[in-house]
């Protein structure tokens, strides 16, 4: 806290002397001088005390926690030194829960990517009933993530999920109840199911930000590649894919951050089973905190780290957005 | 020239169906919600698409004191409602102030802004908890008002920032000669030019809140402090999940955040990617 209200201060001295002229004749009291060096802090302290509390204390809480020794029940013991950290490392499910987690995160940004270059593409055009249309699209996204998980869990029971009996028309699964119809029963196939249904929860944010990418492209441009003969594909290549660039960058780290943090979908479809299958990092350091929060702490630790690589790329991208955008 | 016409009238014709079929598609789980909230208990396990009927009494015997439904309806608005007023009063002066002045340390507070967005309960939810629990606010809604107002702040910040900026200083200048205040001024004259802002960045977290789940996991364990997300997430460890009664209570909570939006849907994109586009 000190040190913000030392940088604040340190903001206030560059306000008031341009505050002072602007505002011309200032007066000399001693007070409103330090009325007016408190100014921004008085605009932007209720925002930067509600960072404080719940992004930048709870950081330090963390890596606290990763340090103590806490019993199941949640009883301090004492300092654990690096013993959470060890213990985490020592897991024989980590390695797997490691590649999972890559897996996870490169197949459901790199398809939401692919399938919503298509999306925005096809939106973009002009049709009868547009705007309906779009609007259907936007489902996925205003409805609550866990609720759409809930009901893709429920649309694939075993015995009775509308999915298993249309693919019981189709032949493809040739008993209910049986281990083929249950697909999140089996750490691969429920793998692939909710990679599935992230992509769908994804596809409609980056589709509307690459579409608001295309809309920003003049058509002018078109005009001129069609008249010096360009095919349609070859405008795409050339026209639009290089002026999309800063809108899927961006798409694609906001999707990395929310791919690697996603925790409801794994959570309502297995609860990371069976056994730790199907567990990210993400969800096994939900699985630890129940009974092991130190360890969790050392978890959300090392996922913490990753997660700063993630921001650093999209200061990068949104800096490059910047520029290229004047 | 008239076969040349008709060519694009099919290719239109094409990218049409294209596009309707994608959007039934996206609609297909939300239909099969409403659905299921419409089975009986006695068709619920039956493997058909449609029930013979409808169990229209499945939407009033979901309210029953036994899934606590109502309560948590309850604690979800309260929790949504608190974060949207507390994101309105922090996030507003904040837009305001760094729309109409240039200090030092600006692009810092800016940066903290952007990073807080990046950043989501998620990732800290262990310290998150373990702080909470220190200051004893474990299964209020105080605490998940706190958490979601942090996290949504920013969009808003964005978002009202470059509305505020959209407006000409001259029209405060003139207010301020009348004899106008600067905090009178910016709620008179600037504030409701910024109408369309705003109320998208108060939607957007009135959502986002309402949809919160795993920061009001970890946050409530009580049955008269959860909100409707892990009410629902209980149903699914029973002996047998009331499937119907689930979905009924998923399709009270999803209806109307789809219609809130669908009002917002243009602005939305803007505000999540402000930080980085602008």
């Amino acid at each position: 806290m000190a040190e913000i209200t030392a940088r604040a201060a340190e903001v206030t001295t560059a306000v008031t002397a341009a505050g002072a002229a602007r505002a011309g004749p200032a007066g000399p009291g001693r007070a409103r001088r330090a009325r007016r060096r408190l100014a921004p802090l008085a605009w932007l302290g209720p925002a930067i005390a509600l960072i404080a509390v719940v992004v930048l204390w709870p950081i330090v809480t963390l890596a606290q926690t990763s340090m103590q020794d806490i019993t199941p029940i949640g009883v301090t013991i004492g300092s654990a030194g690096a013993n959470n950290f060890r213990q985490l490392l020592d897991d024989p499910n980590l390695p797997g829960i490691l590649v999972r987690t890559l897996v996870w995160v490169a197949a459901v940004v790199g398809l939401t990517m692919l399938a919503s270059l298509g999306l925005a593409q096809l939106f973009n055009q002009r049709f009868p009933g547009r705007r309906v249309a779009r609007w259907a699209l936007i489902a996925p996204w205003a409805a609550s993530v866990m609720m759409t998980a809930l009901i893709f869990r429920w649309m694939l029971q075993p015995d009775n999920g509308v999915i298993n009996v249309f693919l019981h028309q189709l032949g493809i699964v040739r008993q209910f109840d049986s281990n083929t119809s249950s697909w999140l029963g089996r750490p691969d196939s429920a793998m692939a199911w909710m990679i599935g249904v992230a992509v769908f929860v994804s596809l409609p944010f980056t589709s509307y930000t690459l579409l608001a990418g295309l809309q920003a492209i003049p058509g002018e441009l078109f005009e001129a590649a069609r008249m010096d003969g360009a095919s349609r594909w070859r405008a795409y290549r050339s026209i639009t894919l290089p002026l999309l660039r800063p809108a899927f960058a961006v798409a694609m780290v906001i999707n990395l951050m929310n791919v690697f943090n996603s925790f409801p979908i794994i959570w309502e479809m297995t609860r990371g089973g069976p056994g730790y299958e199907t567990n990210t990092t993400t969800v096994f350091m939900y699985n630890l905190k129940q009974s092991y929060l130190g360890e969790a702490a050392a978890m959300s630790v090392i996922n913490f780290g990753l997660i700063i690589i993630i921001v650093l790329a999209y200061l990068r991208v949104s800096r490059a957005a910047r520029t290229e955008a004047g | 020239m008239a076969a040349r016409r008709r060519l694009p009238g099919l290719r239109t014709a094409l990218v049409a169906a294209a596009a309707y079929l994608i959007a039934a598609l996206f609609l297909l789980p939300y239909a099969e919600m409403l659905i299921t909230a419409l089975r009986p208990q006695g068709e619920l396990l039956e493997r058909n698409y449609l029930p013979r009927h409808f169990a229209w009494s499945n939407l009033t015997s979901m309210w029953g004191a036994g899934y606590g439904i109502g309560v948590s309806l309850r604690v979800s608005l309260e929790v949504a409602g608190g974060a949207t007023l507390l994101v309105f009063l922090v996030a507003m002066p904040a837009a305001y102030y760094t729309a109409r002045h240039r200090f030092r340390g600006r692009g810092a507070f800016l940066l903290l802004v952007l990073i807080t967005q990046m950043l989501q309960p998620t990732a800290l939810i262990v310290g998150i908890y373990k702080e909470f629990l220190g200051f004893h606010l474990i299964d209020t809604v105080w605490a998940l008002i706190l958490v979601n107002a942090g996290f949504s702040m920013a969009f808003a910040v964005w978002i009202m920032n470059a509305y505020f900026a959209s407006i000409p200083v001259e029209l405060e200048e003139a207010a301020m000669v009348d004899g106008s205040g600067r905090l009178g001024t910016m709620l008179r004259v600037t504030l409701p030019l910024a109408v369309p802002g705003l109320v998208t960045a108060l939607i957007f977290t009135f959502i986002t809140a309402w949809n919160e789940f795993i920061a009001a996991l970890t946050l409530t364990t009580s049955s008269s402090a959860t909100p409707l997300t892990v009410r629902l997430d209980q149903f699914i460890g029973q002996y047998t999940v009331d499937w119907q009664h689930l979905f009924g209570a998923s399709l009270v909570a999803t209806v109307p955040v789809l219609v809130l939006f669908a009002l917002i849907e243009r602005r939305v994109v803007g505000g999540l990617t402000a930080g980085s586009i602008r």
